[in-house]
């Protein structure tokens, strides 16, 4: 991995902890989906910081487009977090927004998104779109990992640019599994519940 | 000492026979190993010298904020305030010291800090549980900032007639501290019996209090000859660090129930966060400081 990658999870780390907690699984090389909370634009930077250097280098997490594909942040999404910039805006409607996601899958590689696809105000997640179903049902050999992430919305508010420093711990939950009884609804409302359930009792907001 | 402490908490596993001794004297030892890695890292900064150490404590506080933040339940209209204390305010402070200014240092965050810091937050215009918010970033900065800084702040004193490094006082008075914590924690589980304030903190007791402030004065008096001070006003010196010590450990033990927390941050393995191991010296470190500055300079 190149040094720039860990000088960033360094500089993640120093700021934010990004401590892992593996609550319902391991951090094994399993091919996965994992799945967050969005509420400010680092939250990308600390899920991935959290992983083992390792799982690092096989996991690539969705980016905005709109947010990350300019400038400097465009070098830190593509070169050193290796990121996926993804068109959340949907600026050219015909083709297919999930593609980028589904090459990185294709390729064998681990996924982080966050299908709110808009960050939150509330540490509670708001409803999810329907990529992680799609993904689900092309990829079915793939692991769903629920993800939490803490206190994030409190380090950088919407419109703030640079964060306070304030300890976010990454909680990884059990992987949530597709079945033939699941509509589309049933499965995104489940994904959504587990994500809630890691997040514990809320009690600072 | 840290050598005999390593011995007898292997030996001690070793013969531990009920699964609560083994967990205890487990406890022990990753407590001893932190104690150990801190022990070099104050050693190390010490030996190389004024700066170095200053920039330790900087860091030091910095991430004991960010604990004390965490914990700490904060609004949008906070985000001001808080960037200002991180970014502004921790490297003003230790900068104030590294360049001597003993007056700024003294009273930039007491007056100026505490009073335009919720001046910043009321332009916010957010008044829900505004004084809750203020109270709690200055408590904030208070403990983790201003009081940790009183620790490198003792190179600033100039003792007349005591020719021995300032980093003695420091060293001094760290051992005091944390020698005094450690031998409450061990006099506690050895002969720990009548509970202090169980709702604050289920540790302490006041067989451990008594047992361990003593022999951690005692050490502290034995080694009067390293500080300007002379046996007897070591003893007493001694006393009074031990004594604020307790009372850091006990306040923010408060503070810390108060947020629902048990621990400030998960940073050092077997002790908690940063701030957990500080808090005893948040406390004695000023203290300390002014008395030997009123008395001896």
């Amino acid at each position: 991995m190149r040094p720039s990658s860990y000088l960033l999870v360094g500089a993640v780390k120093t700021l934010f902890g990004a401590y892992p907690r593996w609550i319902g699984c391991k951090p094994n090389g399993f091919q996965r989906i994992y799945f967050a909370n969005h509420s400010s634009h680092v939250d990308t930077l600390a899920i991935w910081s959290a992983l083992p250097p390792q799982m690092r280098r096989t996991t690539r997490a969705v980016a905005a487009r709109d947010y990350w594909g300019v400038g400097l942040r465009r070098y830190i999404a593509t070169s050193v977090l290796r990121g996926v910039l993804i068109d959340r805006t949907r600026s050219d409607p015909t083709p297919n927004p999930l593609l980028p996601l589904i090459d990185v899958l294709s390729q064998g590689e681990s996924l982080i998104i966050f299908p709110e696809g808009t960050r939150g105000k509330t540490p509670i997640p708001g409803v999810f779109k329907t990529g992680l179903y799609h993904l689900a049902v092309q990829f079915p050999h793939v692991e769903l990992i629920p993800v939490y992430l803490e206190n994030l919305h409190r380090s950088m508010p919407k419109g703030a640019v640079v964060p306070i420093p304030m300890i976010c711990n990454v909680r990884f939950g059990a992987p949530v599994t597709l079945t033939e009884l699941d509509t589309k609804e049933s499965f995104l409302e489940r994904a959504r519940a587990e994500v809630i359930k890691l997040a514990g009792p809320i009690t600072r907001v | 000492m840290l050598i005999s402490a390593t011995v007898i908490g292997l030996s001690l596993l070793r013969g531990a026979r009920s699964d609560s001794s083994r967990a205890t004297i487990e406890n022990l030892n990753a407590r001893v190993r932190a104690w150990w890695v801190m022990t070099a890292l104050v050693a190390v900064a010490l030996a190389l010298g004024p700066i170095v150490t200053v920039v330790m404590f900087a860091v030091a506080s910095f991430f004991a904020l960010r604990e004390f933040v965490t914990l700490t339940p904060t609004r949008p209209a906070d985000y001001i305030p808080l960037l200002l204390c991180f970014y502004v305010l921790v490297p003003l402070q230790y900068a104030l010291i590294a360049f001597g200014q003993y007056g700024t240092f003294a009273i930039g965050i007491p007056v100026y800090a505490f009073l335009l810091l919720p001046a910043f937050a009321s332009l916010a215009a957010d008044t829900e549980d505004f004084l809750e918010r203020a109270a709690k970033v200055q408590w904030a900065l208070m403990i983790t900032v201003y009081c940790i800084s009183y620790v490198p702040a003792l190179f600033l004193l100039d003792i007349p007639g005591y020719e021995r490094s300032d980093a003695l006082l420091l060293f001094y008075l760290l051992l005091v501290v944390q020698l005094s914590d450690v031998l409450q924690y061990v006099f506690g589980k050895l002969f720990g019996k009548t509970k202090l304030a169980p709702q604050v903190s289920p540790s302490k007791t006041v067989e451990g209090l008594i047992g361990g402030g003593l022999s951690a004065s005692a050490v502290g008096c034995a080694l009067w000859w390293i500080t300007p001070f002379n046996w007897w006003q070591s003893a007493l010196m001694s006393l009074t660090i031990v004594a604020m010590g307790f009372l850091g450990g006990l306040t923010l033990s408060a503070v810390k129930r108060s947020l629902g927390a048990k621990d400030w941050g998960a940073m050092i393995e077997g002790h908690g966060g940063v701030l957990d191991r500080l808090d005893s010296v948040s406390f004695a470190a000023p203290v300390f400081f002014h008395l030997t500055r009123f008395f001896f300079t």
